[in-house]
């Protein structure tokens, strides 16, 4: 009966050997078809290890697939689809899988014991990481990483349905035929790539038929089903708040391929059916883990699904009737007194010893401590397991699972066939979903004895995967560890990447034993997502290079690329930095040109990343009162207004103009970086703290492009390209006025006199898609003055010798009165901010000034620290710091804005900046924060 | 996680953004005598319940109304929700 097609060949090497597989193949079974025992070594002895499962609980079969130059460790073998072309190595040896050199650290067991990291390497100290912890990190260790970017891409998707079936065995597979039938949205998910789970495993029949075949035609059903998913191949690795599911979709095995490996899927569910299934315990003896020795089911597995014998003399262990399932030649059944105290076997088991002394020559040895049910997924949102007796293991507690959550089959501890499907049925019947069929099949009832360890004087494994014993949980409790919690990271039982599947209970029940407790008495842990490993590409998709975040481009984009700039990532925006002509040897060429062209003549700047919101209505001013320190409703019509705006602990938040268009309609301007925010901040105002107010807002920075143009020739630029019919001579549009209007011929734009260059300036807007045009239109016009475009270098060039504060002086630390702007906070009108900013701590005199070196060739870096002296550098010597820092190329030296301690009342003095990160020390004289035009006359012309 | 905007239906959370505590809707009378310690209150003590917790939610990826959460901490059962500014009017 066997799943696998014979005519069907697959070429696949294993530690650079070529062997022959067939499609329906895993790795893991096409290596025990090639009679290949030792797959992989052990993560801290280097112990020879083979194939113990069949599924993706394996703890010991780990791999490495490889592709022309990249590799992914750590993959279980169980749950590789074979296929052609496939390059999988062991990985974690030295040398060669089966002489690996570092299997010295077996004979060196004694120093690894549980908490070795605590107890050995201590001494001397500063071995610890220049010689231990190298050493230790190459000898233990799962695989090594990649140190490339990752070749494979990765996709996300969403997916929404009435019933979520995890687990598509014979449970799974009746429930979801149900909920089909009954009409519901239906999703089934399962890891496999055939659906059935344990029925293809089995020799059983379901209604008279082959449970494969029985498998099989109910898949084909629920496939041709148009309200049922099928999903093979999914993971549901988690359980999130309010009926949210985390699966992974496997679509290949292969690496370095274009299209997705890995689909990572958000489930909204409204109802979920785990069918899991359950997972067979190992058995803890004395050298338990050598390749040959196998789970039980697995055995099974390997032999009915896949037809692989793995031997004619094998022997089996058992405390329960289904491990007896299982064809052994001879038969140890705890429950009538055998048992296996050791084996035998370096690179693969050839004898056990048995508790009477007798040594079998053995070619296998399978063994079953009973079953597992996948509880898992019940413990995401803090379930707890209950201990089952009769049963022997713990079952779902039914009290305490995520809302919404059924459990059933073996995964709620239905363990025989006829069990599982009649639980489906019930459950289903809960959901008010009727029984589309009631399939029979074999109804052997549980016969299982708790049987967890035989005790010897060596080595018998709980946890495989991390290489941890019997012996050392014992000693752990030994040491005064009896909490479960503290034993699992004393002695890391269960904390691989196999997160224990085959050990935590067997690991519980020794530590239950040691401490002479039961195991409701010991507890237990529980589990966390995700199920199985899910890769960290996954998580991120597409999400990754270039499109790890948006992308917004300015208006003046293109024609800013044309112009050769170089742009600069502010937030998700890329605004041009600088834009170097022929000639240029670095940065500061062009900025300086962009900047003395600028002051000279005229330059253009880009300015649309600003945060533009649209506030409307018959208490706009009085609304802005609120959110500003200054008072916005006197502002005359057709004037804009400089302000700040405060968080209500008083500290600075953001500042701006505010534009007044009509009586009831302002412009309020944010910076880049805070235009979220402030929006988000200014809807709160107005929703939650002033509902009262007749006041909407709405965000427009992305619907105007704004360019500033500024310079001596500003004005006569813009006449060329403003309508003739508008007046914008200096004193029918002075300074600080603003005002619709058209340009080029009648397109709507408006105009406002604002400068933050120092310079006459204006920023002009027009409707988004007309920006492009627009700088094309302003450049031409400026080439009678030789109009420069300029960046965002140029333009925290000129405000630094403006002394205007920006985010490197709104910097989430600064009041009112720090920057200078107390003044600015009216006494007469309430605002956010101002009570809390009266508080006596935040009016410590720091306030904002400028600096320039005593050496003028010196140059300033803004983070310096201010000290009176030289000497002793310290929070008590500290007189303040540095914000800002350009070469002024107007006044031929360097300028500074800083904070410092006394403000003003200091100008005049003269102090050192001490960088100690660039190791820089200057002596720098306190000056007025206004290098250029200091009484602004330049910007009033 | 899911929010069931009032206005909207169930959305997922990513759309929101958190604020904390629902009361910082009571902003303190700032003429009051004792306003810099009522401010100092509002602005920095809060409550850790645990069990029901109202808290603000912005709807900034969709409709960007203020929301007023109630989740429950131990839980994360999400009770009721309702728009800020519909309690903030019955309260004004």
């Amino acid at each position: 009966m066997s799943l696998v097609d014979f005519d069907a060949p697959i070429n696949f090497k294993f530690n650079g050997k070529a062997l022959q597989g067939f499609d329906g193949d895993t790795l893991a079974s096409a290596l025990l078809r090639n009679g290949v025992k030792v797959v992989a070594r052990s993560f801290k002895y280097h112990r020879p290890r083979g194939i113990m499962a069949a599924g993706s609980e394996e703890p010991n079969a780990l791999v490495e697939i490889h592709a022309s130059g990249v590799c992914e460790p750590n993959r279980r073998a169980t749950t590789i689809k074979l296929f052609e072309g496939l390059d999988a190595r062991s990985q974690n040896f030295v040398g060669s899988v089966d002489r690996d050199l570092l299997a010295i650290n077996d004979l060196l067991s004694p120093f690894f014991a549980a908490g070795f990291y605590y107890k050995t390497f201590m001494w001397p100290r500063a071995f610890w990481e220049k010689l231990y912890e190298p050493i230790i990190r190459r000898a233990a260790g799962l695989g090594s990483i990649m140190k490339t970017p990752d070749p494979d891409s990765y996709d996300k998707g969403f997916l929404h349905c009435d019933v979520l079936i995890i687990g598509g065995g014979p449970a799974g597979l009746l429930a979801a035929l149900n909920a089909g039938e009954a009409g519901k949205q239906v999703i089934l998910c399962d890891e496999d790539f055939i659906l059935g789970g344990r029925l293809l495993s089995e020799d059983i029949d379901v209604d008279g038929t082959p449970a494969a075949d029985w498998a099989k035609l109910t898949a084909h059903r629920l496939m041709m089903m148009p309200n049922v998913r099928v999903m093979k191949r999914t993971t549901v690795y988690g359980v999130y708040d309010h009926g949210i599911y985390g699966a992974l979709e496997t679509r290949r095995d292969a690496i370095g391929l274009k299209t997705p490996r890995h689909i990572l899927w958000r489930i909204y569910a409204k109802t979920s059916i785990l069918a899991a299934g359950a997972t067979e315990r190992p058995i803890a003896f004395e050298n338990n883990d050598r390749p040959g020795i196998m789970l039980a089911g697995a055995a099974r597995t390997y032999a009915n699904r896949f037809g692989v014998t793995l031997g004619d003399n094998a022997a089996l262990l058992t405390n329960n009737d289904d491990g007896l399932r299982t064809s052994a030649r001879h038969v140890l059944d705890v429950r009538g007194g055998e048992s296996v105290v050791n084996t035998k076997g370096r690179s693969g088991v050839k004898s056990v010893t048995l508790n009477s002394g007798q040594s079998l020559p053995v070619d296998g040895l399978y063994m079953s401590g009973g079953w597992n049910p996948n509880v898992h997924l019940t413990c995401h949102k803090r379930g707890r397991p209950k201990w089952d007796d009769v049963l022997s293991c713990f079952l779902p507690d039914a009290g305490n699972l995520p809302a919404d959550m059924k459990v059933i089959g073996s995964a709620n501890g239905a363990f025989s066939t006829q069990a599982v499907f009649d639980s489906a049925n019930a459950a289903c019947k809960t959901l008010g979903i009727k029984a589309a069929m009631r399939p029979k099949s074999e109804d052997a009832p549980v016969k299982v004895t708790a049987f967890w360890h035989v005790k010897t004087k060596g080595r018998a494994w709980v946890d495989f995967q991390n290489d941890v014993t019997a012996k050392d949980i014992a000693l752990a409790h030994q040491e005064g560890f009896s909490s479960v919690e503290h034993v699992k990271r004393y002695t890391t039982l269960g904390m691989a990447t196999d997160q224990g599947k085959t050990s935590n209970v067997l690991g519980l029940a020794v530590l239950a034993q040691a401490s002479g407790r039961t195991i409701p008495e010991t507890g237990t842990t529980i589990f966390r997502p995700p199920y199985t490993p899910v890769p960290i590409g996954a998580f991120a998709g597409a999400h990754r290079g270039t499109h790890f975040k948006p992308t917004r481009l300015t208006p003046s984009h293109k024609y800013s690329a044309e112009q050769g700039a170089t742009f600069v990532d502010t937030g998700y925006w890329k605004r041009a930095q600088w834009i170097a002509r022929p000639g240029e040897k670095g940065w500061r060429d062009s900025v300086d040109r962009e900047v003395l062209t600028t002051r000279g003549s005229v330059g253009i700047c880009d300015v649309s990343t600003l945060g533009k919101i649209d506030v409307q209505g018959k208490d706009a001013g009085k609304f802005l009162n609120k959110v500003y320190v200054n008072t916005f409703s006197t502002l005359k019509v057709g004037r804009c207004r400089y302000g700040l705006m405060l968080r209500e602990d008083g500290i600075a938040m953001d500042d701006g103009t505010s534009a007044r268009l009509s009586k009831t309609h302002y412009i309020t301007t944010t910076t880049t970086a805070k235009a979220g925010p402030v929006y988000r901040h200014m809807e709160f105002c107005r929703q939650v703290l002033f509902p009262e107010m007749d006041v909407h807002l709405i965000s427009t920075t992305d619907q105007w492009a704004q360019y500033s143009v500024a310079g001596p020739n500003a004005r006569k630029l813009l006449e060329k390209i403003v309508d003739p019919n508008f007046d914008i001579s200096n004193e029918a549009f002075p300074y600080m006025a603003c005002g619709q209007i058209t340009v080029c011929g009648g397109t709507r734009a408006r105009l406002f006199r604002l400068s933050f260059s120092g310079e006459l300036a204006y920023e002009i807007s027009v409707p988004a898609r007309y920006g492009d045009a627009l700088i094309r239109a302003l450049m031409s016009a400026g080439e009678e003055y030789g109009a420069a475009l300029y960046g965002t270098e140029a333009l925290g060039v000129m405000r630094i010798e403006k002394g205007h504060a920006a985010g490197n002086e709104l910097d989430g630390r600064t009041t009112a009165a720090h920057l200078g702007l107390g003044g600015f906070v009216s006494g007469k009108k309430d605002c956010i901010g101002k009570v809390l900013s009266a508080r006596e701590g935040l009016n410590d005199g720091v306030a904002l000034v400028g600096f320039i070196a005593d050496n003028p060739k010196d140059t300033l870096h803004n983070g310096a620290h201010f000290s009176a002296e030289l000497g002793k550098a310290g929070p008590n010597e500290d007189l303040g710091h540095m914000s800002s820092v350009a070469y002024s190329p107007e006044l031929k030296h360097w300028v500074g804005l800083g904070f410092i301690a006394g403000g003003k009342s200091r100008i005049g003095e003269t102090v050192y900046a001490r960088d100690f990160v660039r190791n820089h020390h200057v002596k720098v004289k306190i000056v007025s924060p206004h290098f250029v035009d200091p009484d602004g006359e330049r910007l009033r012309g | 996680m899911i929010i069931n905007h009032p206005l909207l239906g169930p959305r997922d959370a990513s759309e929101f953004v958190h604020m904390g505590d629902a009361s910082l809707m009571h902003r303190p009378d700032p003429k009051s005598e004792t306003a810099a310690d009522d401010f100092y209150r509002y602005q920095y003590l809060r409550d850790n319940p645990a069990g029901l917790y109202a808290e603000l939610w912005f709807h900034e990826q969709g409709d960007r109304s203020w929301l007023v959460v109630t989740r429950n901490t131990l839980t994360h059962e999400i009770i009721d929700v309702q728009l800020a500014r519909h309690i903030a009017r019955q309260k004004s």
